[in-house]
């Protein structure tokens, strides 16, 4: 007998509570988002925002970027069917069967050739009604010699309880293109998460992808898959975790390094209070003349989670340079020590270690971005 | 008479099991520097861990009052909000915390000193590296003094600030001592107290001390004025200190209280 599908527990998001516009959404949830990035004061170059099943917010503030609900941008632009459904398959699982079936919208987001674009783009989906499934698709495209940065949150609505978030993204880096997409997420403790991501990166282009979780979600699965097909193509995958308990967190990232002279490394920074954690990596060398690296760092603050870290390497040629390194452990007893006889209690120094930790600098992202990054990690509470 | 700032009083300390103090008492009046001498393995180093808290040494008997009160109990970082500050030999790295995050979190209120001072003993480029990683021993030292500079305890525990520092840093470390326990202002009252082991009395040319003592065994053999006690060392070793301790024993002197 077929297993029931999960999906079927939650309804479609278009029977959501869905606004008009962003500006009905209450005082509590503006500053959710806002707490996320969604800030007025911060300088972003375009926004999106979607609420359940609509887009409610999508502007665009420079030149040279173009910003389109995903159902829109399939019907403007024809040539659009190239990428859409390109690097992942309908058919890979049922989230993203569900995901074409039923499309809910996403975002288009498109970097002109030759432009520059600094100052960060966000997007925000975001869950507001009880019990439903959102399902988007989201495709950007870098075109040659362009750059853009990219910042999603994703969240969902202080009262919701449980819901179910497939993000489905087709990433496309052309030549000497750089782009950065980092992902500050705030779940919640019943949500259940599945993104699908593939990226395409040609000749010399840059992909960084930052994930970063620090606080209790149900249940999060993602492996993205990053092909490096153009020559000097650069990829780098981080992630930095929180794992509480009740949560099931198992974060891959998948590097084939197709041309001569791509590097990839993926690092993930993982702390466990518990839940049970699974950091994968592999790098898949298609290619000679290929490097990557695999780092997996895992802290251990109770007995009450398991982490496993599963670092893979796979290699066709000889001339390659594959290395990983994977360590799990706890707190070092010295460093609480030496932090309390500054005057920091045990629960402060402890928080102050595991931020140390965490605190990973991202090469490539603009300073903004890091700095949104250091703000998610001062504001979440890291002690026992 | 000067108040007393610490005093320490028939002090019994195990150390995993073995017994390492056997009956420490002394007392440090406030605006005082007192320094320890003693072979390697007789305590000193397990009476300044104690004083600070550290939870593997376990007080077995005796007392420890600062400022009057009983800390005996409390926990380190406890100490340290009432005025204790200790000087690390070997500091552990803390990946991705920096200096300038440990000086934050030591200087509570006053934080505008931390440009100033890691400025004035030429530290700043140090300032946002990563705590202690890929320092030298003079580095260690120097943001080890950095920190207690900032931090500005009434009682400042130092475990040879000298070793490992090159001739040229010497000065300089001497120098932030020399703050750390207001010995730069001679004419200001002094409010600022210190308890320090030197193996090479490389401290004594920077900072007068008010006292030394000599610890043996656990131990304090002797006490009396620290340049004349680090002479005698430097003549007759630690051998000297029992050979006095036998003469003064045989003239029924108060041994406690003179060196040599």
């Amino acid at each position: 007998m077929a297993k029931r599908s999960i999906l079927k527990e939650f309804k479609p998001a278009k029977e959501g509570r869905i606004p008009r516009d962003i500006s009905e959404l209450t005082k509590v949830e503006k500053e959710r988002l806002k707490f996320l990035g969604l800030d007025e004061s911060l300088q972003r170059v375009g926004e999106f925002v979607q609420v359940d099943a609509k887009p409610v917010l999508c502007r665009r503030k420079t030149e040279g970027l173009e910003i389109l609900p995903i159902t829109e941008a399939l019907k403007k632009h024809d040539w659009l069917s190239d990428y859409y459904w390109k690097l992942l398959s309908p058919d890979k699982d049922e989230f993203t069967k569900a995901t074409a079936e039923d499309l809910d919208d996403g975002y288009f987001i498109r970097a002109l050739p030759g432009v520059k674009i600094t100052y960060p783009v966000q997007t925000c989906l975001y869950i507001r009604t009880e019990k439903v499934a959102q399902k988007v698709h989201n495709i950007v495209i870098v075109e040659e010699d362009a750059e853009l940065n990219l910042i999603t949150s994703c969240t969902v609505h202080p009262h919701v309880q449980s819901a179910f978030h497939i993000g489905v993204s087709e990433f496309y880096v052309k030549k000497r293109g750089k782009l950065t997409f980092s992902m500050l997420h705030a779940w919640g403790e019943q949500t259940m998460v599945r993104p699908r991501t593939g990226v395409l990166v040609e000749e010399g282009g840059l992909y960084v992808s930052t994930y970063v979780s620090l606080y209790p979600v149900k249940d999060i699965q993602t492996s993205p898959i990053c092909r490096l097909v153009g020559e000097g193509a650069r990829s780098s995958f981080v992630s930095i975790i929180a794992n509480h308990s009740g949560s099931k967190i198992d974060i891959g990232g998948e590097v084939w390094l197709e041309a001569e002279n791509t590097s990839t490394e993926i690092i993930s920074r993982t702390v466990v209070y518990g839940g049970e954690n699974i950091a994968r990596g592999k790098i898949v060398a298609k290619s000679p003349k290929v490097k990557g690296h695999l780092e997996c760092q895992g802290l251990m603050l109770s007995d009450n989670g398991i982490m496993r870290a599963i670092p893979e390497l796979d290699s066709h040629f000889y001339d390659v340079e594959l290395t990983h390194e994977a360590a799990v452990g706890k707190i070092a007893r010295d460093e609480v020590e030496y932090l309390m006889a500054r005057g920091l209690s045990e629960d402060e120094a402890t928080s102050l270690i595991v931020k140390g930790f965490l605190t990973v600098k991202v090469e490539g992202i603009p300073p903004s971005l890091q700095a949104q990054i250091d703000k998610v990690l001062e504001t979440a509470k890291l002690g026992f | 008479m000067k108040p007393i700032l610490l005093e320490v009083s028939d002090l019994w300390v195990e150390v995993e099991g073995r017994l390492v103090l056997k009956g420490i008492s002394l007392k440090i009046p406030v605006g005082e520097t007192h320094v320890i001498f003693g072979r390697n393995g007789s305590g000193k180093t397990t009476l300044l861990m104690t004083l600070m808290g550290f939870p593997i040494y376990k007080v077995k008997q005796g007392k420890i009052y600062l400022k009057g009160e009983d800390i005996t109990e409390l926990p380190s970082y406890e100490r340290a909000r009432r005025g204790i500050g200790i000087m690390f030999q070997r500091p552990p790295t803390i990946r991705g915390v920096k200096l300038r995050d440990i000086l934050k979190l030591c200087a509570k209120e006053n934080g505008k000193k931390i440009e100033e001072l890691a400025r004035a003993f030429k530290f700043e480029p140090f300032l946002d590296r990563e705590v202690n990683k890929g320092f030298s021993g003079g580095e260690l030292k120097k943001s080890e003094l950095l920190q207690l500079l900032v931090q500005d305890p009434d009682l400042v525990l130092l475990d040879e600030p000298e070793s490992g520092v090159d001739v040229e840093n010497l000065n300089l470390i001497g120098q932030m001592i020399k703050r750390l326990l207001q010995k730069d202002a001679p004419h200001r009252p002094r409010t600022k107290s210190g308890l320090i082991i030197t193996h090479t009395g490389f401290i004594l040319q920077h900072v007068a001390a008010d006292l030394g003592y000599v610890v043996m065994d656990g131990e304090i053999y002797c006490t009396g004025n620290p340049i004349e006690i680090f002479e005698g060392i430097q003549r007759f070793g630690y051998e000297g200190c029992k050979e006095c301790l036998k003469r003064k024993a045989m003239e029924g002197q108060p041994w406690q209280k003179e060196a040599f």
